[in-house]
């Protein structure tokens, strides 16, 4: 027979009764976020300076989280994707770091003479290169432009999310045309705008070094670990009963297939930018990985080959681990782990660049430990007013039928 | 009519997705194993219905996937890094990263050729090249609006009755009976055939091997390639240093190369004289080579107004009586040795001919700037030639 397309006044609101997250969740994130941020404060006073880099790590590990949840949610509207409609709210209150994401850039706009060598006047002064480039790299055009593209990010996040709440109480199609139109406008502008906002805050830390793919880089690794926090939420709501009972194993099969598609992506991207670099060993490109194969780098550089595509790929190419809840819980933390040691090996080794000396803290944990407090807050807060199912949405029905 | 021997198998049609679905649910839960589902395009949830178990054809893929990668790997480090080490823009003889894109271009290669090696040979039953439900009415169906379903005859619960009355109780229509194709066998696979074949490539692969390496060399044969004689890049075991290739002799001439006895020696008072006659062609090339590199400096009619605005000094005028006084030997020498250590030899671009042509081309230029009378009649004389030619 064929399906019937389902009708405006359609409710799955008898399949879905909202159950509150235990109480648990929000303590544990508050927990996190407390003694994070209380380390981190320790760690500033201790070095202001190698704080400003720890904090750079978290804020680009918070960013790439979530924008990779909005490009989810994107993507899902242009698409027209069917399977992931019980997870887009997920995915959504995932993005809602979006907008915390311009309070937070203020510490950074403050400890930029910290990151970046060229805030040095005396090293403009004497270079001819870096005087060429003061018309780009020049603080008021730096702060404006990175605001302004946050400040895109975050309308399109605004507009998108609450479209996609209001069609849950007034069950409108059109508003998911509306978003279909905001997401196919969404997708080129974050392309773009990603990659400006990666030269900015972390390619413009290793002075005269360019890469053009490092945008492309960055974007990969923002929609894998964009899709591993989703699969990690959706598959641990799902399998404790909060997102309905008609979700199936093969609604899961589609997220370990994008964490898959993107880990071998990012070793696309990250490998053409080694080797073209490696092979061309310009002294202006190669002392990029100089810096990441000097002392203890070089192993963290070859863990980071290990754990960032050989570890996830073998455990996702087999069919089965694409539906095994467990085998998908472990790789999508283990994703967002080695995302946390990828933006770690992006900022750090940099920190020579401007004469400081690297050596291993324990304070570095202080961030990271910030950052995932942050996102549980966050994510418990908002699911808190919100149905954890898109229940207005009308591909909602065809979702449920769906299978592999 | 239906040999029994030869019977596949028994299919059905059914009209929706749906009704496949369901058809297919209930022939696995009656038991059958060996039993198949065509349809026009893939079903989503069939293969649950089907209890289909999960394809091995992945570890073909696999396996050969990994041969490809290993393979290519020794073969790159075979060739690159131990029978042959070339240094490539001074990388390591063993270069991991340069090595990569060509490892995955042949696993890839290696695994989806045999993926569907290995899949025809499954399904077609290799050397066989058709299946039997190919040409039947059945699968004209299935390929464009029906859904189909065959229960094999190799199944252990097969029973040519009950299963047509299983499919007509699930709603099939046009139930058909389908034979295996007689498949005789292939006369190019005899045993027999095949071994004549080892045989006769064998013998051929001997004789010619005999013959091109042993028997050529008995005598009466002598060929010229077959002589005792140093070959260039070889190692030599006669001469002290091991090299094959000799260098000349001092002094030695090469073939059509006249030597310059004054190459470097800037004032001689001994000369060559012009061996090329002033004709067309010659100067022709001399105005060619003469426009290339003297006028840069001298001008370009040889005034000694230069095109170099002043970035180069400027070259003499080749109109002076001293220059209209030099001998063609001497005019050559300086081209050849370059004058005062301004102006530089042009040994290396000029050949000795180019030269020589290019010194009649100046004593035309010097002749047009000081002609005598008698040349104004020959022009005269060739204007008018050229003019009633031209009527």
């Amino acid at each position: 027979m064929p399906q019937t397309e389902s009708s405006i006044n359609y409710t799955e609101k008898t399949y879905y009764i909202k159950k509150e997250l235990p109480k648990s969740l929000s303590t544990l994130g508050f927990t996190l976020l407390i003694i994070g941020v209380i380390l981190s404060l320790i760690s500033y006073i201790i070095d202001p300076a190698r704080a400003s880099f720890g904090y750079l790590t978290a804020y680009i590990f918070l960013l790439c989280i979530g924008l990779g949840s909005l490009f989810l949610v994107s993507m899902e509207y242009t698409a027209g994707a069917v399977w992931s409609v019980p997870f887009r709210r997920v995915s959504e209150l995932f993005a809602s770091s979006i907008p915390f994401l311009l309070l937070l850039i203020i510490p950074l706009f403050f400890s930029m003479r910290h990151l970046f060598a060229w805030m040095n006047p005396e090293v403009v002064a004497g270079d001819k290169v870096w005087q060429a480039r003061m018309s780009y790299l020049n603080v008021p055009f730096f702060v404006i432009r990175d605001i302004v593209i946050l400040l895109v990010w975050w309308l399109f996040y605004h507009l998108i999310i609450r479209n996609s709440r209001k069609q849950d109480t007034n069950l409108d199609q059109k508003l998911t045309t509306t978003n279909i139109k905001l997401s196919a406008a969404f997708i080129p502008i974050f392309g773009f705008s990603v990659s400006i906002f990666s030269f900015d805050w972390l390619m413009s830390m290793v002075p005269k070094w360019f890469s053009t793919i490092f945008g492309v880089y960055i974007f990969a690794d923002a929609a894998w670990v964009g899709f591993a926090v989703v699969t990690l939420a959706s598959v641990l709501l799902t399998e404790n009963g909060y997102l309905g009972s008609k979700i199936k194993k093969d609604h899961y099969y589609s997220l370990g297939t994008w964490m898959f598609a993107f880990t071998i992506f990012w070793a696309y991207i990250a490998f053409s930018q080694y080797m073209l670099q490696w092979y061309g060993n310009l002294p202006e490109e190669i002392i990029y990985y100089v810096h990441r194969w000097n002392g203890g780098w070089k192993y963290v550089s070859l863990i980071l080959v290990i754990a960032h595509f050989i570890v996830p790929f073998l455990f996702l190419v087999p069919r089965n681990s694409k539906t095994n809840p467990k085998i998908l819980i472990f790789v999508s933390i283990w994703i967002i782990a080695t995302q946390y040691l990828d933006s770690y090996w992006l900022v750090m080794p940099s920190m020579v660049n401007n004469g400081f000396t690297y050596s291993f803290s324990l304070l570095d944990f202080a961030f990271p430990i910030a950052a995932v407090g942050l996102i549980i807050v966050l994510f418990a807060a908002v699911a808190k007013k919100q149905n954890l199912l898109p229940i207005g949405d009308p591909k909602l029905k065809r979702s449920w039928d769906f299978h592999l | 009519m239906v040999d029994e021997k030869r019977l596949f198998g028994i299919a059905a049609l059914f009209d929706t997705p749906d009704e496949i679905l369901h058809a297919a649910k209930k022939v696995s839960e009656a038991g059958y194993k060996n039993y198949d589902v065509n349809t026009p395009y893939p079903i989503h949830g069939i293969d649950k219905a089907m209890k289909l178990k999960s394809s091995k054809l992945g570890y073909v893929t696999l396996f050969f996937g990994f041969f490809g990668a290993s393979s290519i790997l020794f073969f790159m480090w075979w060739t690159l890094s131990i029978n042959y080490p070339l240094v490539i823009g001074g990388k390591p003889y063993f270069p991991l990263p340069a090595f990569v894109p060509i490892t995955f271009e042949f696993t890839v290669l290696n695994a989806v050729i045999s993926t569907f090696i290995a899949m025809i040979a499954i399904v077609f039953n290799l050397p066989f090249n058709s299946h039997p439900l190919h040409d039947t009415n059945y699968m004209k169906n299935v390929t464009s609006d029906k859904y189909g379903l065959v229960i094999e005859s190799e199944d252990p619960n097969f029973d040519e009755y009950r299963v047509s009355e299983l499919l007509k109780s699930l709603g099939g229509n046009s139930i058909e009976l389908i034979q295996n194709p007689e498949r005789k066998a292939i006369k190019v696979l005899e045993p027999k055939f095949i071994i004549f074949l080892i045989i006769v490539a064998g013998i051929t692969a001997m004789s010619t091997w005999w013959t091109l390496n042993k028997f050529m060399y008995l005598p009466p044969w002598n060929f010229m390639s077959n002589q005792n004689k140093g070959s260039a890049q070889a190692e030599s075991s006669f001469f002290y240093d091991k090299h094959e290739m000799r260098e000349p002799v001092n002094g030695t001439v090469a073939r059509g190369f006249i030597p310059y006895a004054f190459e470097g020696v800037v004032d001689t008072n001994e000369f060559y004289s012009n061996p090329l006659l002033p004709t067309k062609s010659v100067l022709a090339l001399g105005q060619k080579k003469f426009l290339t590199f003297c006028s840069p400096c001298h001008g370009n009619y040889g005034e000694g107004v230069s095109r170099l605005h002043g970035f180069f000094p400027a070259g003499p005028t080749l109109h002076s009586a001293r220059v209209i006084g030099f001998s063609d030997g001497k005019i050559y020498n300086i081209i050849t040795n370059g004058q005062n250590g301004i102006m530089p030899s042009y040994a290396y671009q000029i050949t000795r001919d180019e030269r020589w042509a290019i010194i009649n081309y100046i004593r035309v230029l010097q002749r047009a700037q000081n002609p005598k009378p008698t040349d104004f009649s020959a022009i005269s004389e060739i204007n008018k030639e050229s003019g009633n030619a031209s009527n």
